[in-house]
């Protein structure tokens, strides 16, 4: 193929090339970074919390001014009595549940370093929720003291490796210390997974794991929330029947029945917005493909039309059909390449801004040809049509009215 | 001559139906996609108090011993400061608002007890912010003083209870205490929940819960302590208080006062009234340090806040850059359709139409293909904003299409197709006729 003759007509159609070549640029740059922010968002989707999640759900009691001892005991037994239930236990949040407890945290008593969710839970609390530690050991049964307001003041706990990974990078956390407040903490496990019941958002894909899991005793600081294992299959109504049987045992209680759900509900309620939002920008590129393709259809149907008599010459002088279609094909590849340099540009510089006010991570590299085959293809798709209307010109066009 | 052009470009948009519906789809589409986003952008971003706002401000002291002057101060008061500055009444109004969660006990009208939310503010509070009253009205200073029982509650929760009835000189019982109902509001929405923003710059742009509904209970401040003792939550403290939920005079900030300035001698004023407190209550021994106090307008306080939630703004980024990728679309099939039509141009160029008037014609075509695109566009808008009214987001009720916005979709389509139709336009009145009836 000689791309000189090409390169020449377009030289006498400057401004739709230049148009189509624009638009081509402008769709590099919107497609890659809304595809980057796509696959980011269904990441977050495919989250792991670190529990079993299709075999528990919460139940959620909001008490003022109960004695929580009593509250625990007459709702605990009232759930274990529920047929299907495999285990119950006092928690102050779970995944996807209502946060319970942000605290800034210390590893001098003096400099703030972060700020990770407490997750607080009664015995059997962690076997419950199934929670997969990977060091360390597991509590004992003095390890579940009371407290009054927030913790014991010496607390045994459990972080997540990638916690670990931000306070200690590098080194084993077990035995280490950190303060909150003046609560003294230290680490005696590590678990492989415990997302933050809030996790993403702009926060970032690094602090979603960032939790603490902290024993203690059931009473005054844990009741109103417990975690309720049973078979997949039966979650649904065990559900059901807890909270009935909480509201039963617990009159004077109200039942949060947004809260009192099944991990699977909590988790598609929580991703709700993330699912609109991956949704959207699907649409969006949906949409920006079609209406460039069919700019390229439209344009080049104009261009087969006006050069029809040229096709006719070419095909009167021994050009075959192919030749005539690989011609439009060639030059559509050349315009789309152009398109693609200057849209590689945009699209980086796209990406700072969204850097820059949405912290979104660094484009990676490779979605730069990967768009760049894409819209390769797209040209062609799109100008088959038109191109294969010109291959179909006959040869006795050239003669007429010349 | 203009209805002529009309007529003409009626039919030069009939006669080729293919590429007049590609570019009034694409028209529709950028158009559609872009004002959908820039509704919502629009209505959220929008003066909550229009003509009141200047007068309002916001002002912060900080009491956390371990910040710093170099710091912002907290977002909120701790609850000395906000009771000494009310109390000292330098402003021409001032209310204090803390918000909590409250049950709401069995009653005549309530079946079993619900929790919701409660704010607690005293008496300013309603003229300050224009807040409509159906039924009676607000409670006396007197009354914020006297820790009264009394409360007002919205439209929302008359509507429940009683069935929109009057229903001042009712009873709630709101956890242990009977209060009496002494005004019932008009539906009011404010937009965003302006009394209540804070901490926009920890939430990551996560904001649409600054445009929830108001709370549907409104008690005295003093009076809401009391009743709800113990549930208060904290924006921060600095030292873990004493007792959770009892938040007076705990190492916490957890309450706002927001006061009224009728001018701008007063605003000076206050403004040295904050510092001096601030100073006074170092000397005192209660701050460790003092320059640290602020005093943002109503608007400003938004501003700092970031108030518009960071998807909306990247969803309107995207339909901009979307618009633009459509004209140029635009741009590329009138220049195919206009030059398509050289001979044409070239015979009326001949007949003795002037460049002028041939770029005029194709204007107004442009303008049609505009107005066509702007209909469907419109009701690609509609469609957009209900989608929008499913979304699980705090402002989703919000998402309506008001006229300045309806009429900017058409301003908008039409607009766009007339500079979409500049460039191909200019290019048809250039067409040389001796060039084009040669070959006729």
């Amino acid at each position: 193929m000689h791309f000189a003759p090409i390169l020449a007509a377009l030289r006498r159609h400057r401004l739709a090339t230049a148009l189509i070549a624009l638009e081509i640029a402008l769709a590099c740059a919107v497609l890659c970074n809304a595809c980057f922010l796509i696959i980011g968002q269904i990441q977050m989707l495919h989250l792991q919390s670190g529990v079993d999640e299709s075999s528990l759900a919460l139940v959620h009691l909001d008490c003022d001014g109960c004695n929580g001892s009593s509250l625990n005991a007459r709702v605990m037994s009232a759930l274990k009595a529920v047929p299907g239930v495999q285990a119950v236990a006092a928690v102050n949040a779970a995944p996807f549940s209502e946060r319970a407890g942000d605290n800034g945290i210390t590893l001098d008593r003096e400099h703030y370093v972060a700020v990770p969710h407490f997750y607080l839970g009664g015995p059997g609390a962690a076997e419950a929720m199934g929670l997969k530690l990977v060091a360390g050991r597991t509590f004992q049964a003095d390890d579940f003291r009371p407290a009054d307001i927030w913790l014991p003041p010496d607390t045994p706990v459990w972080i997540t490796r990638s916690f670990a990974e931000r306070l200690w990078p590098g080194q084993d956390p077990l035995g280490k210390e950190f303060w909150s407040d003046k609560f003294h903490l230290r680490v005696v496990g590590v678990l492989a997974h415990l997302a933050r019941p809030d996790p993403g958002g702009r926060r970032g894909a690094d602090a979603a794991e960032w939790s603490v899991f902290a024993p203690l005793a059931p009473g005054t600081v844990l009741n109103g929330v417990y975690i309720v294992r049973a078979a997949p299959s039966d979650l649904p109504r065990v559900l059901r029947e807890a909270r009935d049987a909480a509201q039963k045992a617990a009159p004077e209680a109200v039942l949060n029945l947004a809260q009192s759900r099944t991990l699977p509900d909590l988790r598609e309620d929580f991703f709700r917005q993330t699912r609109v939002m991956v949704g959207m920008l699907a649409g969006v590129i949906v949409a920006l493909l079609l209406v460039t393709s069919l700019g390229i259809v439209g344009l080049a149907s104009f261009w087969v039309q006006q050069r029809q008599k040229q096709i006719g010459i070419r095909r009167a002088i021994g050009a075959t059909r192919g030749d005539i279609l690989r011609y439009f094909q060639a030059e559509n590849f050349l315009i789309v390449s152009v398109g693609i340099v200057i849209g590689t540009v945009m699209t980086f510089a796209l990406n700072l801004i969204l850097m820059k006010f949405y912290e979104v991570p660094r484009l990676p590299l490779y979605y730069l040809p990967v768009g760049a085959l894409a819209l390769w293809g797209l040209g062609q798709l799109a100008v088959l049509a038109p191109a294969l209307r010109a291959a179909r010109v006959p040869p006795v066009v050239a003669t007429r009215s010349v | 001559m203009f209805g002529y052009y009309l007529d003409l470009a009626f039919h030069s948009l009939r006669l080729n139906k293919v590429l007049t519906a590609l570019m009034v789809l694409a028209i529709a589409v950028g158009i559609g996609a872009s004002m959908t986003t820039l509704t919502v952008v629009h209505l959220l971003s929008g003066d909550p108090l229009p003509g009141r706002s200047q007068f309002i401000y916001y002002p912060q002291v900080d009491a956390d011993t371990k910040g710093k002057d170099s710091k912002e101060p907290l977002d909120m008061l701790d609850y000395q400061s906000a009771v000494d500055m009310w109390n000292a009444k330098r402003a021409d109004r001032q209310a204090l608002t803390v918000q909590s969660m409250v049950r709401l006990n069995p009653g005549d009208a309530v079946k079993s007890p619900v929790l919701t939310m409660m704010l607690s503010t005293t008496t300013d509070f309603f003229t300050m912010f224009d807040v409509p009253f159906r039924y009676g009205g607000p409670w006396s200073g007197q009354d914020d003083v006297a820790r009264s029982r009394v409360a007002v509650i919205t439209d929302d929760l008359n509507q429940k209870l009683f069935h929109g009835e009057n229903s001042v000189g009712r009873t709630l019982r709101l956890r242990d205490s009977d209060v009496r109902i002494v005004g019932v509001l008009k539906p009011w929405r404010p937009s965003p929940q302006f009394y209540a923003v804070r901490g926009g710059r920890f939430a990551d742009g996560d904001t649409s819960d600054f445009y929830s509904k108001p709370e549907n209970i409104i008690t005295p401040f003093f009076s809401g302590l009391e009743i709800n003792d113990g549930n208060f939550q904290q924006f921060t403290c600095w030292h873990l208080p004493e007792r959770a939920g009892h938040l007076v005079n705990s190492p916490c900030a957890w309450v706002a006062l927001w006061v009224q300035l009728n001018d701008a001698s007063k605003v000076a004023d206050y403004r040295r009234f904050v510092a001096d407190y601030a100073a006074q209550q170092m000397a005192l021994g209660r701050f460790t340090h003092a320059g640290n106090t602020r005093m943002r307008s109503l608007m400003e306080w938004l501003d700092f806040n970031g108030v518009l939630p960071g998807d909306v703004r990247l969803q309107a980024w995207l339909a901009v850059a979307f618009l633009a990728i459509c004209l140029l679309n635009t741009v590329g099939l009138l220049l195919a359709k206009f030059l398509r039509r050289s001979g044409e141009i070239g015979l009326r160029r001949a007949l003795g139409a002037s460049r002028v008037s041939v770029f005029a014609q194709y204007m107004v075509e442009a303008g049609m293909i505009g107005l066509i695109g702007g209909a469907f566009g419109w009701l690609l808008t509609l469609l957009g904003l209900w989608l929008i009214r499913q979304q699980p987001v705090a402002y989703a009720d919000l998402a309506r299409l008001d006229i300045p916005m309806f009429t900017l979709t058409f301003l908008a389509a039409i607009g766009a197709s007339l500079m979409a139709g500049l460039l191909p336009a200019a290019r048809a009145c250039r067409v040389v006729p001796a060039w084009q009836l040669k070959t006729l």
